[in-house]
């Protein structure tokens, strides 16, 4: 289970650029619930992503994940816990490195590097398994430098290292949105597969509605770093993308007549 | 033919730097200057420790683990102090050159008195191929045995060297590290500690770096605390040279051709020192060599894509 409460960030504070990416956020995410997370620009979303995952440093709050508070954890430690998925299927391999040498590392996320073979017998046969079980052809492919796969190849595999230890958790940073619609939907189906058989606890963060609707178990959205809206459950499952579309349209009819009251107020006493 | 052995032990002793070079700059893709003071740093601990009657051994090993130490400071001072990586490799190399002045006592010492691996080398050569002080015949040349044997053992610290290293980059640490240099995200996102492994790459590359140093003091004969300067272009123009060889990237024909750059860059030299360049600008030939093989890819993909371009001009 994943438990955030009054988890804070503010992105150079002090300074008139000052920006509050989450404010006193509480969410708890049950053993094996999926939840989609969406928002505007700037809702905070990646951030979330990043404060459970380490990359960004929170300023106040705590962060506990099956069981252990991770708040102060750096990196590389929460990676034990945590697989992830980037938006950049760039971000997420080493490019000049091969396919094989690439899920040897995955399959000893966490432990201490030492000074046995990566890629031993033993490891290459079951990687070549796992890949074949992706079912996008890449098996044959495992000698070759993962950086001159497709985006769409990359991503597949490198949700493939993101699970191959099951994760306590799994983050999935809009990860497909840099590909093309055909493989946005084969890594979406990977992704449904991946998450349903192990029953992964899982965060994704999408820009799709389409994707909001239909995915997952729970839906948050997050606005101005805070949780606007949590839905699970049979609302969740009748949840159609045109009614998410409706949300957001009346955030911005709110924001619109925030500003404009402040234009009028600023008319009136300033 | 002794001019040619000469260039050929020198080339394979360099050869370690080159490897050292292709660690930082390639695999971790860290512009390491430290490297002007480690070639330094091995000599100097390597001379003083056989004018205190050392073993040879010892005293490499000895001066290996100190450009792991010049290395790693270099690597703390970076990923602990957040300097930029060159600020980093500048302050330890202007640093080594007074503690390599402290360590050799003054600006240079010979080594020509003391027994070290190059006259052991020569002298197991001597006992073995015979020839005394005379020649043997190789090939229909005739060669110093002794110039053979250093040769030989030149070869084997190379081969050795890269073998182990091949090796050792094929283990799950070695891959770890490689995985850090090409995507450091990524490694953190495995749970490597991406910052631990810079340290120890780089403590690795200025160990090389080191042993390379304190070989070619007792090649040599001496350690001056002037030997570093453009070791670092010296050992980069080595790895664009072995890669322009093997035309490839995959590990063991890098480490390879690093190895066999570092040897033709030597003869290649050796070659225009003997046509009568100017020993004095061989630095700047080879910074205008390295220079060139720099520029060289970029400016010819520019042409062609221009060439290739509707409108472009087409020879």
């Amino acid at each position: 289970m994943l438990e955030l409460s009054g988890v804070t960030k503010t992105f150079h504070a002090g300074t008139p650029n000052a920006m509050c990416a989450l404010a006193e956020l509480s969410l708890r995410v049950a053993e094996g619930s999926w939840v989609v997370a969406i928002g505007g620009n700037g809702s905070g979303k990646s951030t979330l992503q990043n404060a459970i995952a380490g990359t960004v440093a929170v300023d106040a709050g705590r962060i506990v994940l099956a069981g252990q508070e991770i708040t102060r954890w750096p990196e590389q430690r929460r990676a034990a816990l945590i697989g992830r998925v980037f938006q950049d299927p760039y971000r997420g391999t080493a490019p000049g490195m091969t396919v094989a040498e690439n899920l040897a590392l995955a399959a000893r996320r966490g432990e201490r590097r030492g000074l046995g073979w990566a890629l031993g017998w033993r490891v290459r046969r079951e990687l070549r398994e796992r890949v074949a079980r992706l079912g996008v052809g890449l098996e044959d492919r495992l000698d070759e430098e993962i950086g001159t796969l497709s985006g769409g190849e990359r991503q597949a595999l490198t949700l493939l290292m993101a699970t191959w230890r099951r994760p306590q958790l799994l983050l999935l940073d809009e990860h497909t949105a840099a590909l093309d619609p055909r493989r946005a939907d084969q890594v979406i189906r990977l992704t449904r597969e991946v998450v349903t058989r192990e029953r992964l606890t899982t965060l994704m963060v999408t820009h799709s509605m389409a994707q909001a609707a239909v995915l997952g178990d729970r839906l948050i959205m997050l606005h101005r770093g805070r949780v606007l809206y949590d839905v699970g459950g049979a609302e969740k499952a009748r949840l159609r993308p045109e009614d998410l579309l409706e949300r957001f349209e009346a955030i911005r009819r709110e924001e619109q007549l925030d500003a404009s009251v402040a234009e009028m107020l600023r008319g009136q006493y300033v | 033919m002794t001019l040619l052995l000469g260039a050929l032990t020198v080339g394979l002793i360099l050869a370690l730097v080159a490897l050292g070079v292709l660690i930082s700059f390639r695999i971790f893709r860290f512009p390491d200057i430290t490297a002007e003071g480690s070639v330094t740093l091995g000599a100097a601990v390597a001379a003083a420790l056989l004018l205190r009657g050392a073993n040879p051994l010892v005293a490499v090993a000895a001066a290996g683990l100190a450009g792991a130490l010049a290395g790693s400071v270099t690597g703390v001072l970076h990923t602990r102090c957040g300097i930029n990586n060159l600020l980093a490799g500048i302050l330890v190399m202007t640093a080594l050159y007074s503690v390599n002045l402290h360590v050799l006592g003054r600006s240079n010492v010979a080594l020509l008195r003391v027994t070290t691996l190059t006259t052991w080398s020569e002298g197991v050569a001597q006992a073995w191929l015979g020839g005394g002080a005379g020649g043997i015949d190789l090939l229909g040349w005739e060669v110093a045995s002794r110039d053979l044997g250093a040769l030989l053992f030149a070869g084997l610290i190379a081969a050795a060297t890269a073998g182990a290293l091949y090796l050792f980059f094929r283990t799950d640490l070695g891959t770890a590290m490689r995985a850090t240099g090409d995507n450091p995200q990524m490694i953190r996102a495995q749970g490597g500690n991406a910052e631990n492994l810079i340290v120890l790459g780089l403590a690795l590359s200025n160990g090389l770096i080191a042993t390379a140093g304190a070989l070619l003091a007792q090649q040599q004969g001496f350690a001056d605390v002037q030997m570093g300067i453009g070791m670092l272009v010296w050992g980069l123009a080595s790895v664009i040279i072995g890669e322009a060889l093997v035309g490839s990237r995959r590990l063991g024909l890098t480490l390879a051709g690093a190895v066999m750059g570092s040897v033709l860059f030597r003869l290649l030299v050796a070659i225009a020192l003997r046509w009568g360049m100017d020993p004095n600008d061989l630095k700047l030939v080879t910074a205008g060599f390295v220079f060139v093989a720099l520029v060289l890819p970029g400016a010819v993909a520019k042409l062609r894509r221009r060439r290739a371009a509707p409108g472009g001009s087409h020879a």
